[in-house]
């Protein structure tokens, strides 16, 4: 006998989620869904404004990859109207990444991710003393470790419990046999969970400086950036490079480490070891380093085959609505795309706690579209990121993931797991935290002969403009489309990451990421489904990102025309 | 308006009735301070500071010190409806080192999608016990606007299947004040914007009580923190001004306190982003700056621990923190000119004048704004 069981709200991640899942007579997932539950209509809110404000706008697409969407947005903009922007203004648009992929990644893994990972409660009952020396085994020099350190921490989260008044912390999973780590491991872990709290500020500030604030900086603009003062003033350089001295320093000593850690206790954790079901993945290329050259590459993987890495073709992309909450005939290139809104509600039966209004799987249940390139679903995020890199021979890829390797002792295949999801998002904030400084050493050499940060765009209200922009956010290719029309919006539509990874089964039964890597899992408990948020947090979901791309009323979005040369 | 003794008497007698609720633990704040390495001077300070942030006379902060032992018996309840998450971004930047994750640990975070550990059905368990423990007691922050076309049926949160604008009524009723963080729950924000697709709406027009609107983009995390503290020292809402803004943030236009005011009134403007005159730090007016037209402290507290905000890198303000800024101030790199905008359109006619060579005309706008943005009393 099947049951169904219900998650909502998937919490710890941006916007709304919904994930069921059926489980048979020995909890083993048979079928899942996966649904966002909350449409907001930020395309079609641009339609007739000045592409000039677009960048601001798309920018509340998100408020926590809040610079990705801005770039994206200004950047589509540029390239419809064919701006070349100075190198000042590249270097720093890749330095303001750098650092929101440093602030972004930490608090992903340590305040959304990690309590999948740290059982709170375990940690009362371990020896600060033998956490301090556990703690050696995973880097020679950790941070928040000492055994002072882990006994305040552990007094402090104590008087939370012996209260039972948990605030944040109650009613979890704790005490689920899938937690692996040993009570000392989830001390230190614990530990910096709370350190991370201090660390993600400092990170967060250096997108400020540069950026006026973060979340939503307000520094770029259709033609360059405007921090000028603050990219010509040695000290406010200096800020920004003695800030970036200090998360690096955490990701070295707490996020590596810890990463390695997790990798030596879930090693042989069944929930942990699947969970990349879709093995195709897709990437860009991005991160300026120094003129020409970037960070990651570009291209696609299919059936995991890294030796057959092929180039990203725009015209294979297509969306699918067959079980989203859109009428349409049949997978569309997203520059003809339709979208005729058809919300058709839950639908009651029994799950594992009673009656209660459920998604529709035979029809329709998100508002989630299902991308698809060359008719295949793609997982997108860091892990694809360092695939591609690793595939193209990408000499800082391949060492910092040779490295990880060895460090763990865990073969290739390790990677196409949940954990290996995990740990690809840490090597990715190494790789940025110690590659970004090229980036930003390359803006001083600049700087230096060239103080040009910003060139006029020129827009001809009686011509017709199409461009589009292909970056990496932190969870993965984003790619943002504008037609131009009258000096105006006409059409804009956004295909995101966490649409590549969280939309529902097509027209052809595919299921995408999100759904395919629950399949196969093993349930402790149904009614306490750790598991599975382990799993879906590993793709850092981001749901107000993924459902903003439907025409509420229905028009056509109209035509464009797709130049793989992005002119 | 409160005297200020009146309002301290006020704020004594809240801290006594809180005082009689039963602490949370028995751990006292000083031995709380020292397991962190914070001495009394240290905590002694940060009340000044808080005490200026909230423009209050210096003798109150030994009340916001007491405040701040006493904030653990205030159980907060947190809401998403439709919103990108900016604002719970903006929360967990809040920066005064240690103190701050301290004063975070004695508000009693009952239910926090970003934040708590728990998720689906326990997740879900968590608000409606809060709900019914804590009935008439509970702080409601509401992030994001209420979708109420289609009967709400554009946001849907938990098991149950509820509509956000169910949720957010339900947790109206018990809540012993409301508070809309950021521009989407006060005003409807970004999805509100012409042709505003959802009948999304601001908060305070879908429930019946008073509602203290943060404006902003999202608001500071001083902005957020400090009128959480004003609730737990008074225990009743703060001064307000004609948008339910709280006038100790939200009083003065951004203009009048701008770094680059001087500029203005010399009339150095920057004419096009990465001109000499950006490069030295001119009035961002012509290029679009908003600030004569937005209330806020923006400039004088700044973003992310005092960092930076806009103007300083250079971008002239959006107005984020107004009512319908997404329609009213577009577009965001020209200056506003005639626009008719919640009555001070008589200022910007004086600032378009003020620009086109009239700068001492400038100082008689100011005056006239005050005018029109005075507050309403409580």
């Amino acid at each position: 006998m099947s049951k169904r069981v219900v998650i909502d709200p998937i919490t710890r991640i941006e916007g709304h989620l919904r994930v069921e899942v059926e489980v048979d007579e020995n909890n083993v997932i048979n079928k899942a869904w996966s649904s966002s539950t909350l449409w907001r209509g930020i395309e079609v809110i641009l339609k007739g404004r000045t592409p000039m404000d677009v960048g601001l706008i798309v920018q509340r697409i998100c408020g926590v990859c809040t610079y990705s969407h801005y770039r994206a947005g200004i950047e589509a903009v540029e390239n419809a109207l064919g701006t070349e922007i100075p190198l000042n203004a590249k270097y720093l648009r890749s330095l303001m990444q750098t650092s929101l992929y440093m602030h972004d990644h930490i608090v992903h893994f340590y305040h959304l991710h990690g309590l999948d990972w740290v059982d709170v409660v375990s940690a009362l009952s371990a020896d600060p003393a033998a956490a301090a020396q556990e703690a050696l085994k995973y880097t020679a020099n950790p941070i928040s470790a000492g055994e002072g350190e882990l006994r305040a921490v552990q007094e402090r989260v104590k008087g939370f419990v012996e209260t039972g008044k948990l605030g944040p912390f109650a009613n979890a999973y704790w005490g689920n046999g899938t937690y692996k780590f040993t009570p000392e491991q989830n001390l230190i872990a614990l530990s910096h969970y709370l350190k991370a709290l201090e660390v993600q500020r400092v990170a967060a500030e250096m997108l400020a400086i540069f950026g006026g604030k973060s979340p939503h900086p307000q520094s770029l603009v259709v033609g360059g950036v405007t921090s000028v003062r603050d990219m010509l003033s040695p000290a406010r350089l200096q800020e920004w490079k003695q800030k970036h001295a200090i998360v690096t320093d955490f990701i070295h000593r707490a996020y590596k480490a810890d990463i390695v850690m997790a990798a030596a206790a879930f090693g042989g954790e069944p929930s942990v070891l699947g969970g990349v079901n879709v093995k195709n993945f897709m990437a860009t290329n991005d991160f300026v380093l120094a003129d020409g050259q970037y960070m990651f590459d570009q291209g696609v993987i299919m059936n995991g085959d890294l030796a057959g890495v092929t180039d990203i073709n725009p015209d294979l992309i297509k969306e699918d609505v067959t079980h989203a909450w859109y009428k349409a005939d049949g997978a569309q290139h997203p520059y003809d795309g339709t979208t005729v809104p058809d919300y058709t509600g839950f639908v009651e039966r029994d799950t594992v706690y009673g009656k209660l209004p459920t998604l529709d799987g035979d029809g329709k249940y998100s508002w989630v579209k299902s991308p698809r390139y060359d008719d295949e679903p793609m997982e997108v995020g860091p892990l694809a990121s360092l695939l591609v890199s690793y595939a193209k021979g990408n000499k800082v890829v391949v060492d910092s993931v040779n490295g990880l390797l060895e460090a763990t002792g865990l073969p290739i295949e390790a990677l196409f797991t949940t954990l290996g999801r995990t740990a690809a998002r840490m090597l990715q904030t190494v790789i940025v935290a110690e590659e970004g400084l090229k980036t930003f050493d390359a803006m001083l050499v600049n700087m230096q002969s060239d103080e040009s940060t910003y060139v006029k765009p020129v827009m001809d209200s009686s011509q017709e403009y199409v461009g589009h922009s292909m970056i990496e956010a932190p969870r993965g290719m984003l790619s943002h489309w504008i037609r131009i029309k009258g000096g105006l919006v006409e059409n804009y539509q956004a295909v995101v990451p966490t649409t590549w990874n969280a939309g529902p089964v097509d027209a052809n039964g595919k299921m995408g990421p999100y759904e395919a890597s629950l399949i196969g899992l093993k349930l402790e408990d149904p009614t306490k489904p750790l598991e599975v948020i382990r799993i879906i947090h590993s793709f850092d979901p981001c749901m107000a990102c993924s459902v903003h791309v439907m025409d509420f009323k229905g028009q056509e979005l109209g035509e464009f025309r797709i130049d793989p040369n992005g002119q | 308006m409160d005297t200020h003794a009146a309002l301290y008497r006020q704020g004594q007698a809240r801290l006594d009735m809180l005082r009689q609720l039963k602490s949370r633990d028995g751990q006292s704040l000083t031995s709380k301070m020292k397991e962190h390495g914070i001495t009394r001077r240290d905590f002694m300070k940060w009340s000044a500071s808080v005490t200026a942030m909230l423009a209050l006379p210096l003798p109150f902060s030994t009340l916001v010190a007491e405040a701040a032992e006493l904030a653990d018996r205030v159980p907060l309840i947190w809401l998403h409806m439709a919103e990108c998450t900016g604002c719970s971004e903006s929360l967990i930047r809040t920066d005064t080192p240690n103190l701050d994750s301290l004063i975070f640990d004695h508000v009693s975070l009952e239910y926090h999608e970003t934040l708590m550990a728990a998720a689906g059905w326990q997740a879900e368990e968590n608000l409606e016990h809060a709900m019914e423990a804590y009935k008439g007691q509970y702080l409601l922050a509401v992030e994001g606007a209420v979708p109420t076309a289609n009967n709400g049926a554009y946001l849907t949160v938990g098991c149950k299947g509820h509509t956000g604008l169910e949720i957010v009524k339900h947790a109206a009723e018990g809540a012993a004040a409301i508070i809309s963080v950021g521009t989407c729950a006060a005003f409807g924000g970004i999805q509100a914007a012409s042709p505003n697709p959802t009948g999304a709406k601001g908060i305070h027009e879908v429930v019946d009580k008073t509602v203290i609107n943060l404006g902003g983009c999202p608001p500071s995390e001083k902005n957020i923190v400090g009128t959480l503290m004003y609730f737990i020292m008074f225990g009743k809402l703060p001064a307000l001004d004609m948008f339910n803004r709280p006038k100790w943030a939200y009083g003065a236009r951004v203009h009048d306190n701008c770094e680059r005011r001087g500029r203005f009134d010399a009339g150095e403007f920057v004419e096009e982003f990465g001109d000499q005159g950006a490069k030295e730090g001119y009035c961002l007016y012509k290029v679009g700056c908003k600030g004569p037209y937005t209330y806020n402290n923006c400039p004088t507290e700044r973003f992310n621990h005092h960092t930076s905000w806009p103007v300083l890198a250079g971008h002239g303000c959006m107005g984020c923190s107004e009512p319908n800024f997404w329609d009213d101030m577009a577009d965001f790199e020209k200056p506003l000119g005639r626009q008719l905008l919640h009555g001070i359109d008589a200022t910007a006619d004086t600032v378009g004048a003020v620009i086109l060579g009239a700068t001492a005309v400038g100082i008689g706008a100011h005056a006239v704004t005050s005018i029109f943005a005075k507050p309403l009393e409580e």
